[in-house]
């Protein structure tokens, strides 16, 4: 039960992007198409559910028995950034169908603040290490679902006579805000 | 580069969140109020100038293989200076900020300047770009802070104006994103004059 109140308050009540605002920047800029939207999606799934799993053991094994839970932000950046790494690497060995699916945006995760916001918040609520490897799959399928929800708006308002203040960015961002206004209709639901 | 302009580049030019589109997370995120979006851009501004120093002293030690990993953990330790100040002297800021503090890390404006500015120029000139783009960052959370508190709460810096209840919509998720479309439209017109 649960992990069931988890995976639908991640998903739907408070989605990772369009409620929490945390990895705005691929949101607006790898939704120009689904496809890539989905792979950036598959990217983010697998990475962040390692990262939460090892930032978790770090977290539990170093950082409070030896009391040094203020190094946390530049532990957790750094085990991020060298995870990124070590996952692109194995990919290309282990995959390299995948690896050439993912392309710029395993890089590119290092500076996905959605990474590091879940990592942290794991640990801010307190969850035992299943519950937070659920809520970061969660996370990132929310991640995934609103990312492509946007790429299907962008790709609809290519063919659409914008205002022309409005052109590029602002209108992506109106767009992107009813959006979020459709899933508030979400919140009361856990 | 002539500084004045180095200086003024930030406000509107090249303005982080209005033009170049970097650091949006915390630009949404912690803008409910016009307070609040001046904490957070004054707390940022400290970290890009502090890394801009930085970084700018040692660009000429660094190899330039692991120059990204150093410049996070430069941008890291400050951020987390800021974080136990904060902490320590304005609990209730803090507490409103909340996760977007040890965010700053991430924040690709902040290793945006350390990678495209300081680590190419001068302290001096490192100094002012921090400076000014800082305060551009700042600018803009400022103005979108208080454009979402005027219409969401008919207040300005906490100071209430009319005696009603203002568009709940725009303190809330979907405002943050409306109201910044509108305002990079703005920013879109003053730049093309």
């Amino acid at each position: 039960m649960e992990y069931i109140v988890i995976v639908l308050s991640a998903i739907l009540v408070n989605n990772i992007v369009l409620a929490q605002f945390l990895g705005l920047c691929p949101f607006f800029g790898v939704s120009g198409k689904i496809s890539t939207a989905a792979g950036m999606g598959g990217a983010v799934l697998f990475v962040m559910t390692v990262a939460a799993v090892v930032t978790y053991m770090i977290s539990h094994y170093i950082l409070i028995p030896f009391d040094l839970i203020y190094l946390r932000t530049i532990t957790y950046i750094l085990v991020i950034s060298s995870l990124v790494q070590m996952v692109e690497i194995i990919l290309k060995k282990v995959s390299p169908p995948l690896y050439q699916a993912l392309g710029i945006f395993l890089p590119l995760m290092t500076t996905n603040c959605a990474i590091l916001g879940v990592a942290i918040l794991v640990i801010q609520n307190e969850y035992t290490l299943m519950s937070g490897v659920v809520f970061a799959v969660a996370h990132s399928i929310g991640f995934t679902l609103a990312l492509v929800i946007l790429a299907g708006i962008r790709e609809q308002l290519e063919l659409v006579n914008v205002p022309e203040g409005m052109k590029g960015n602002p209108i992506i961002l109106v767009a992107a805000g009813l959006l979020a206004l459709a899933f508030m209709g979400f919140a009361g639901i856990v | 580069m002539d500084q004045a302009k180095n200086f003024t580049k930030g406000f509107i030019r090249e303005n982080p969140v209005f033009i170049l589109m970097l650091g949006l997370c915390p630009a949404l995120g912690t803008t409910t109020s016009a307070f609040n979006g001046m904490g957070m851009g004054l707390a940022t501004m400290f970290v890009v100038l502090m890394s801009n120093i930085v970084v700018s002293l040692i660009k000429n030690f660094v190899p330039n293989k692991v120059r990204i990993p150093c410049y996070i953990v430069i941008i890291a330790s400050f951020v987390t200076i800021v974080d136990l100040v904060m902490a320590g002297f304005m609990p209730a800021l803090h507490e409103q900020l909340g996760l977007f503090i040890p965010l700053i890390v991430v924040n690709c404006f902040v290793l945006g300047r350390a990678e495209a500015f300081a680590s190419k120029n001068t302290l001096l000139s490192s100094v002012i770009d921090g400076t000014g783009m800082g305060l551009g960052f700042t600018l803009a959370l400022t103005l979108l802070g208080a454009s979402r508190e005027i219409l969401g709460s008919n207040a300005i810096f906490g100071l209430q104006f009319i005696q009603a209840d203002g568009m709940l919509v725009f303190i809330l998720a979907p405002g943050a994103f409306i109201a910044l479309g509108y305002l990079i439209a703005l920013a879109n017109r003053l730049n093309k004059q």
